[in-house]
């Protein structure tokens, strides 16, 4: 029993590492600007897509495989910058105090167009290199090889949090948005440039979804139909973590990656399954997520 | 006026697969997704989103393959029976689920569906994995009917479905039972002082869009001849709300109208462009925006105009 519990835990927390930077994201994104945005899929996998892209292009010009894990990062910002301003000023903007079918729908209509333009810039076949990834080589932990990527991801994980509750807890920008989260009129009408916090929010949002896709496209590559699938996984794990939570998001990572990683170890058909229960169960429970706040019901 | 239009546009469906066979197969399905939006389409009129109807879609079609295996082989009962499964599932889903509102309503029916899709998907050995699973052609009434002879009875059947359904449904949504609806989305409190159960109007209206959704599904079915897992997945639920706010959730037609206009859209653009998805993508951002109503309301807007 015990030679099984270090690799289990240690693959639960790449893999929970792993969705948490999309999940993360989508949460950062509903708690400033009450929106769910179903496109968020979309954004992680248009950042493997570029990650994927540069990546190759450094490999087959024989450039110093340590530049990709700068291309990594420069894709994610790349993304952030060309497409967090864009939908937010256009699409999002227009659904603010619209009901949430609206938002759903037109955030949905983005996805649809999203996924599309990357089938027509990307093209159809799957994308991956892991000449990077093999550079970072393996170690041996408990007696079981690990690639050591893996840990780079847990660390990266972590530094997200961390960051984001320095941001948060510890900027001016991160009280201006707290500020917002807490009051939106109280904090425009104290002077606060919303529409400044809502670009800015969106589009770190867009930056950890596209981060969360290139730093995957080492370890499994990125084909059509990964934002779909990236999509409802993320959206599990922001409403088990109580949507707008950021540390509940973290730990609903943690659960979920837990939860499906068990699944591949003892139940392999029901890996794919494991999330949704987890968050079926947990949202029948908790509607408003582990650590969502109740708020009071309308009149 | 509005009855006459609908007349004529039930006459023109029967008569187009007769002047253009191709049509046969695309109109089917339009009526099939347009059974499952109307069920949609129902919830949304009480505010409620799913995101997570095509379980019911994909259920019910699979309740089809599973009785076929099992030896049933009558057109009439393979459809009263999956529907009927739908309906049973709706009941037990919408139980838990009519309790909650706004995103976690949607995004409850997204978790339970994709449950189902995942177990659909995995559970190999049962539904055949992503390979999915045949539906034979059934006899009808008791007389084996050909292939092509089949899929024509189908879409006559069909069509015949969406005229009474159509009226079933129009007479549910205008009885004091789906006037109750609305008032669930304009002010449910109220609703509740007034001595209506809130929960039963709610549970009554999901089990039939889950009906709703079974017999677009079991359609779909019988129209391809095989099931997949797909069926379930998230974006076929958005797709089906998509033909709803599409089509406009005013009345009964719209559903119809989106899924017609949708379908036929798609084999006119298939010819031309690939990216379809991008087309309906901007389409419905376009409705949503500028026709709040869908194309059923800007169609009854010119109506009343003209009179």
């Amino acid at each position: 029993m015990s030679n099984t519990v270090i690799p289990l835990l240690l693959d639960s927390l790449a893999s929970a590492a792993l969705i948490f930077f999309a999940a993360v994201g989508l949460t950062l994104v509903f708690s400033v600007l009450r929106v769910l945005n179903v496109a968020h899929g979309s954004l992680y996998s248009i950042g493997a897509y570029v990650a994927a892209s540069i990546c190759l292009f450094i490999v087959s010009r024989q450039l110093s495989p340590y530049l990709s894990f700068v291309a990594l990062l420069f894709s994610a910002v790349f993304v952030a910058a060309l497409f967090g301003p864009l939908i937010e000023r256009t699409l999002i903007r227009w659904t603010y105090g619209k009901s949430e079918a609206v938002q759903i729908l037109i955030t949905f209509g983005l996805f649809l167009i999203l996924e599309d333009v990357q089938r027509m810039v990307f093209g159809v076949q799957s994308l991956y290199e892991d000449a990077p990834m093999r550079l970072l080589g393996t170690s041996l932990i408990g007696g079981v090889v690990y690639l050591n990527y893996q840990i780079v991801l847990i660390g990266m994980a972590i530094l997200v949090i961390i960051g984001l509750r320095l941001l948060i807890r510890h900027t001016r920008l991160g009280r201006l948005i707290t500020a917002v989260v807490a009051d939106r009129e109280m904090a425009q009408s104290i002077g606060i440039d919303t529409n400044r916090i809502f670009i800015l929010a969106f589009s770190l949002g867009v930056f950890l979804a596209a981060l969360g896709g290139a730093l995957a496209v080492l370890t499994s590559g990125v084909a059509p139909g990964l934002g779909a699938d990236t999509m409802v996984l993320a959206f599990a794990v922001a409403a088990i973590g109580g949507l707008g939570q950021i540390e509940g998001a973290a730990i609903a990572s943690l659960i979920v990656g837990f939860v499906r990683v068990l699944a591949i170890y003892y139940v392999p058909a029901l890996d794919a399954v494991a999330p949704y229960a987890a968050m079926l169960i947990v949202l029948l429970i908790r509607p408003y997520g582990l650590f969502g706040s109740v708020t009071a019901r309308r009149i | 006026m509005r009855i006459s239009l609908a007349v004529a546009a039930v006459l023109a469906l029967a008569v187009a697969p007769i002047l253009a066979p191709w049509l046969e197969f695309v109109l089917t399905l339009a009526i099939a997704k347009g059974f499952a939006a109307l069920g949609v389409a129902i919830l949304l009129r009480a505010g409620l989103i799913s995101i997570g109807h095509a379980m019911f879609f994909a259920a019910s079609a699979y309740g089809v393959a599973f009785l076929a295996r099992a030896g049933i082989n009558d057109f009439a009962a393979l459809v009263a029976l999956s529907v009927l499964a739908a309906g049973l599932a709706g009941a037990v889903v919408g139980a838990f689920l009519v309790r909650y509102r706004a995103i976690f309503f949607a995004m409850l029916n997204l978790a339970v569906s994709m449950v189902f899709y995942a177990l659909f998907a995995k559970l190999y050995g049962v539904t055949g994995g992503t390979d999915g699973m045949a539906v034979p052609v059934p006899s009808v009434f008791g007389i084996v009917l050909s292939e092509p002879a089949f899929k024509n009875t189908l879409f006559y059947g069909s069509l015949t479905l969406m005229v009474l359904v159509g009226l079933g449904v129009h007479r549910y949504l205008d009885s004091p039972l789906g006037h109750a609806l609305s008032a669930v989305h304009t002010n449910e409190v109220r609703l509740e002082y007034l001595g209506i159960p809130v929960w039963a109007v709610l549970l009554i209206a999901y089990v039939v869009s889950a009906a709703l959704a079974g017999l677009g599904g079991a359609i779909t079915g019988f129209a391809i001849g095989r099931v997949v897992p797909d069926f379930a997945f998230w974006t076929a639920s958005g797709q089906l709300v998509l033909v709803a706010v599409l089509g406009g959730i005013g009345g009964v037609p719209g559903a119809f109208i989106g899924a017609l206009f949708l379908e036929l859209l798609h084999s006119a653009a298939v010819t031309v462009t690939d990216a379809w998805n991008l087309i309906v993508g901007a389409a419905l951002i376009i409705v949503i925006m500028f026709l709040p109503k869908g194309l059923y309301g800007l169609l009854a807007r010119r109506a009343a105009v003209a009179k």
